[in-house]
């Protein structure tokens, strides 16, 4: 003890700006749901929500711009905001951004949350045109848990972070107007197996102090080598470690709750989900694998290896057989995040590869839009029970609504990866950095995946042009301007990544320039 | 011998906003296109506009290159990285590319203002103009890119172009598959550029024109060369309507005349031309290539010569004829750096006095109640005199008059042809002698002789929107081969893009410019004038095509070319592919199938581990758990 007395931290707080507004505005959500009349609260919660957003973005890149890139952690060593970070941090404000403006849209969310589903409370509710406008409060404060979990410095902090960012996101999941009993299911088995996975995290954590005496990840690396006789805990401790990360991320055998959750969760917090906490999540495990393990990375990656093969062929041959969209949508999720591992495993090395880092960060955001954009063309095809969500009620959705289809058809092309949409690119990138990386056979894998997955895309875009309308098939709801924003956002952004890619890979190409503090 | 210039990368001035040239026309396209119905007034102008502009910002660029140093005219402007690591699209303007760029915009500018009298009766104006402004931009993007990848867009962008407007009228049946039948031929001469590409990439390691400059083409082994210069001589040929892949163009006239005029005589089949001149550091580095290069163009403008000289319908004249004179462009680009000057300085000129004689065809077309049999016109002199003095300028400048344009383009070729090897020059020669009989027999059976109208036929003069670009293209029929050649003014002009010849691959200067060849032509091409009168201006034309000799038949049956496409390639083509099919379903079917069945047999059982329980996934978790901790102890050997 030092005589009893306490320093005081020294907080950079222009550094964690972003952050802080968001939390800030999470708080100010809070107040308002407590004291606004309910009638007025949408209308305050919506700009709200995105005006912190906005703003956490401009801070962010007037951080890039202004200060140039800091290169000792923030917090005293908690929070380390680098060119990544940054870089992450951007992508998950714009999608997050995108993705309230879907989640701004009646249709998805329960009138009233704590009813029971079908009971009367619940008739009364929707009468009265209730709307649960908590969503809105929540989503920023797992939005700030995003951005602290990538930037977290220490395991602790991760943790906090990663539980920051999850528990409004069990919750958002069990508000779906429709089908509310697979929505609080899916709520309900995301939140066990998320603490399930959490409670590995924090084992592993446990484990890797018991190792190196430390929680700080340079502390880690530092330490790597230098204890005798313990190495049974560190790797026990990294294994579990990665375990709660690869939950996140959903890769296999951890992947089981995506399609569950996907399906179950309203459409506008699958598509939140689906990208900004898998852009949040990568962050997280580069930054552990990559700041804490990058000695260690002759014992790590060939298990990463084997989970990602694992993980792209679960995901792309489990989705031929889906029915549902939404459930074939978490399986190419899962398919892209064992995409995105193969970039994992080519940033192993002491002498790190920074071009894989940036194929990564190109690659989300690639995914990112197109993901945002093809669960919002989910939201608009509905019939008389909500989003129509059976493969079979899309078929001849071309003839219907040419335009939108259209559209979705250029989505899957791009998670296909075919060129002149940014899919191409990611892809391109990611594993042309993996063969740099002397992964060929990882990439061999990732290119048959990539064969398999490109049928049930383009199952899709046969069905909806090539086969006759069900007679009494969905109508296309008249989008909110909201969503059509979305659509058309998310639709300029994978024509122009696809065609002039140069300008954010060269962005992403500085990020990693400055690669993440050590 | 001189090499080319050395591409500099340039910054500022107009020539940094030249990409404008391409926008614009892009932006006029995609206008019509999205707007739709909406734009149908206006849209027309709107298209005119645009290629005017593109024509500005040429003019522009041309005089900012004029003001450089002739060594500083290589100016290479870089747009954005494409494909990270390979490919970065640019523009290179220089002398040969801004050339082509001035002929593209200004002969494209008049053409447009052309159709907006030609198609003004037509209901679907709009969309035409949009087409017209989408290949103008394509054409530019082929000329201006500063390598393969961004020259190998603009080709199949004009290919799209092209069979857009070949089936413009897509009602009728036989407009709709002469579009297809481009379309297919075309794909094989694509298929040859892009294995050439494809080489050219693997052998050099690059395809920015910058980077593969004759030293580098030098280091490569022959046979590779050879092999580029052939893989990209087919892709010339397709484009080009060149031997053995000539047969599209005859059916392409389907289209709406000025597309004929434009892009299947001006522009686009001049794409063969400008490839082989823009890849000259392959074809001088490969003499069998460069043969080969000949032969074909030789070839062909007896060929196309021959076709036009049986056609009783004036456009598929015009188009035998545009097949002979790329054959002449093509011969003098096969003769290396003494042939480039005057391959492309006859392509321009050809730009402008076959565009005239294509407008021409359409203003009488247009006055006769779209006929287009020659048999059915005669002695419209009298009622439309310009259309008329303007498409006799342009015959007289094909077949090679004194002091007018053709002449001394072609003769150019010829007398070259005629140094470099003496059988070469002898048939082309013979050549224009044949052009000189086809064109002439246009000329009387359609402006002279007796009327062999149709009873509802009340031919008049087009309106002035039409006249003018015809008067226009006839001044440029007129003076422009003079301007060019004397003085070897364009030869200079494109040494930085091309080279200069060694001296000995020049043919001798003349004392008065008229040499043995030139005689023997100018004797040979009055002798065809002369019996094309004869036949039919002086003597009775039939309004029906009589019966005729084998040879005629021969020539109006297109040299039997679809006959042997039919026999050699279709039929067995034919029975390929029900070969392919039968062993398809027997072996391959069955291992596809197979292969997709396991996968999906797969996908089903590996479905069934989804249980929905929630107790089984945290199961899964566990157990994977447990197997990433052993399979990282047993990695760590712990």
């Amino acid at each position: 003890m030092n005589g009893g007395t306490i320093e005081a931290p020294t907080i950079e707080y222009a550094l964690l700006a972003p952050m802080l507004l968001i939390f800030g505005a999470a708080v100010v959500g809070v107040l308002v749901e407590a004291f606004a009349p309910r009638y007025l609260r949408k209308s305050i919660h919506v700009p709200l929500t995105l005006l912190a957003l906005a703003g956490g973005f401009l801070l962010t890149i007037l951080q890039a711009v202004r200060e140039g890139v800091p290169t000792t952690p923030a917090a005293m060593g908690a929070v380390a905001v680098d060119g990544p970070a940054l870089f992450i941090w951007g992508i998950i404000l714009v999608l997050a951004f995108v993705s309230t403006l879907l989640i701004n849209d009646d249709e998805q969310f329960v009138a009233q949350a704590a009813a029971v589903p079908g009971s009367s409370d619940e008739e009364a509710a929707v009468r009265h045109g209730y709307a649960q406008t908590e969503v809105y409060p929540l989503l920023l404060f797992s939005v700030g848990g995003m951005l602290l979990f990538p930037a977290a410095n220490d395991l602790l902090v991760m943790f906090v972070a990663l539980e920051v960012m999850s528990l409004p996101l069990y919750l958002l999941c069990g508000l779906a107007r429709r089908r509310r009993l697979l929505s609080q299911e899916a709520s309900v088995k995301y939140f066990l197996l998320g603490s399930f996975s959490s409670a590995f995290f924090l084992y592993g954590m446990a484990l890797v102090y018991g190792y190196a005496g430390s929680i700080d990840l340079r502390a880690i690396s530092s330490a790597l080598g230098t204890v005798a006789g313990q190495d049974i805990l560190l790797y026990v401790g990294v294994a579990l470690l990665g375990v709660g990360l690869l939950f996140k991320i959903g890769a296999a055998p951890f992947q089981a709750w995506k399609p569950d959750v996907y399906q179950g969760a309203p459409t506008a917090i699958t598509a939140l989900m689906a990208s900004t906490v898998l852009v949040a999540a990568f962050g997280a495990v580069l930054r552990v694998f990559w700041v804490a393990l990058g000695n260690l990375d002759w014992d790590w990656r060939p298990v990463m290896w084997g989970v990602a093969i694992l993980t792209m062929v679960v995901g792309a041959i489990v989705a031929i057989t889906q029915t549902e969209i939404k459930r074939m949508l978490a399986y190419s999720s899962i398919a892209h995040a064992g995409f995105l591992l193969t970039g994992v495993i080519a940033t192993g090395g002491p002498e790190q590869n920074q071009e894989a880092l940036s194929a990564i960060l190109f690659y989300l955001v690639a995914y990112g839009f197109a993901t945002v954009g093809g669960f919002a063309v989910v939201t608009m095809v509905r019939d008389a029970g909500g989003e129509a969500g059976h493969l079979s009620r899309w078929a001849g959705l071309g003839k219907r609504a040419p335009l939108l289809a259209g559209i979705f058809a250029f989505f899957l092309l791009a998670f296909a990866g075919i060129p002149l949409t940014s899919g191409f690119f990611g892809k391109y990138a990611v594993f042309s950095a993996a063969v740099a990386a002397d992964a060929l056979p990882l990439v061999v894998v990732g290119v048959v995946a990539s064969a398999i997955a490109a049928f049930f895309y383009v199952r899709v875009i046969v069905l909806m042009f090539f086969s006759e309308p069900a007679a009494d098939g969905p109508s296309i709801a008249m989008p909110t301007v909201g969503t059509s924003a979305v659509v058309a956002l998310a639709a300029a952004a994978t024509v122009v990544l696809g065609v002039f890619p140069e300008p954010v890979l060269n962005l992403a190409d500085q990020a990693a320039s400055a690669l993440f503090i050590r | 011998m001189q090499s080319p210039a050395e591409i500099v990368s340039h910054a500022g001035g107009v020539t940094g906003v030249s990409w404008l040239m391409i926008a614009l026309p892009l932006f006029g396209a995609a206008v019509l296109l999205l707007g739709g119905r909406r734009t149908n007034a206006w849209g027309h102008f709107f298209g005119v506009a645009m290629s005017l502009g593109a024509f500005a910002v040429a003019v522009v660029t041309f005089v900012e290159l004029l003001g450089l140093q002739p060594e500083q005219r290589r100016r290479d402007i870089g747009l954005f990285e494409f494909i990270p690591g390979m490919v970065d699209l640019g523009m290179l303007i220089d002398p040969l590319s801004i050339s082509f760029a001035l002929l593209i915009t200004g002969v494209g500018s008049l053409i447009h203002i052309y159709s907006v009298g030609y198609m003004s009766h037509d209901r679907d104006r709009r969309r035409f103009f949009a087409y017209l402004n989408l290949f103008v931009a394509a054409m530019l993007l082929l000329v201006l890119s500063d390598n393969y990848i961004g020259l190998f867009i603009g080709w199949e962008g004009v290919g799209l172009a092209s069979y857009l407007l070949i089936g413009f009228w897509q009602h009728k049946p036989s407009a709709a598959t002469a579009a297809q039948k481009a379309f297919i031929v075309n794909r094989v001469g694509d298929f040859g550029l892009l294995i050439g590409i494809f080489t050219i990439w693997t052998t050099f390691g690059s395809l920015a024109f910058a980077d593969l400059t004759h030293e580098v083409a030098g280091q490569a082994s022959e046979g590779t060369l050879t092999a580029i210069g052939l893989l990209l001589l087919l892709g010339a040929c397709g484009k080009s309507a060149q031997l053995p892949l000539q047969s599209w163009l005859l059916d392409a006239m389907e289209g709406p005349t000025p597309v004929s005029a434009l892009i299947h005589a001006a522009t686009m089949v001049t794409a063969g031309v400008y490839l082989v001149v823009r890849s000259g550091a392959f074809f001088e580095a490969a003499p069998t290539a460069q043969l080969v290069v000949t032969i074909v163009g030789v070839a062909t403008l007896l060929a196309g010569a021959i076709i036009g000289c049986a056609k009783d319908d004036i456009k598929k004249g015009l188009a035998g004829s545009t097949m002979s004179q790329i054959g002449y462009m093509m011969l003098g680009a096969g003769l290396g750096p003494a042939g480039y000057a005057f391959a492309i300085g006859h392509l321009i000129t050809h730009g402008f006095f076959k565009a005239n004689m294509f407008l021409g065809a359409g203003s009488v077309m247009h006055a006769m109640n779209d006929e287009v049999d020659m048999r059915r016109y005669g002695a419209l002199f009298p009622v439309m005199k310009i259309t008329a003095v303007t498409f006799i300028v342009g015959y007289l400048a094909i077949i090679g008059f004194p002091l007018l344009s053709g002449y001394y383009t072609k003769e150019g070729i010829i007398e070259t042809a005629m140094h470099h090897n003496q059988i070469l020059g002898w048939l082309a020669v013979l050549g224009a002698g044949l052009t000189g009989f086809y064109m002439s027999r246009m000329v009387f059976m359609t402006f002279f002789g007796k009327k062999r109208w149709a009873d509802d036929a009340h031919p008049h003069e087009s309106p002035a929107v039409m006249t003018w670009p015809l008067i226009i293209l006839a001044i440029g029929s007129i003076g422009l081969g003079a301007f060019l050649v004397l003085g070897n003014r364009f030869m200079n002009f494109l040494s930085p893009a091309v080279g200069l010849p060694q001296p000995a691959d020049m043919p001798e200067p003349h004392v008065f410019g008229v040499g043995t060849a030139a005689l023997a032509t100018l004797a040979l091409v009055a002798a065809g004038a002369a019996f094309a009168w004869f036949r039919y201006g002086a003597a009775e034309v039939p309004a029906v095509a009589p019966r005729a000799s084998f040879l005629t038949t021969f020539a109006r049956r297109d040299l039997y070319g679809d006959a042997l496409n039919e026999a050699l390639l279709m039929r067995p083509g034919q029975w390929l592919t029900r070969i392919a099919v039968f062993f398809d379903n027997r072996g391959v079917d069955g291992l596809v199938n197979g292969l997709a069945a396991g996968i999906g047999g797969t996908s089903g059982r590996l479905r069934r581990v989804q249980t929905g329980f929630v107790r089984s996934y945290a199961l899964s978790i566990l157990f994977g758990a447990a197997a990433v901790v052993g399979a990282l102890l047993y990695v760590g050997n712990i």
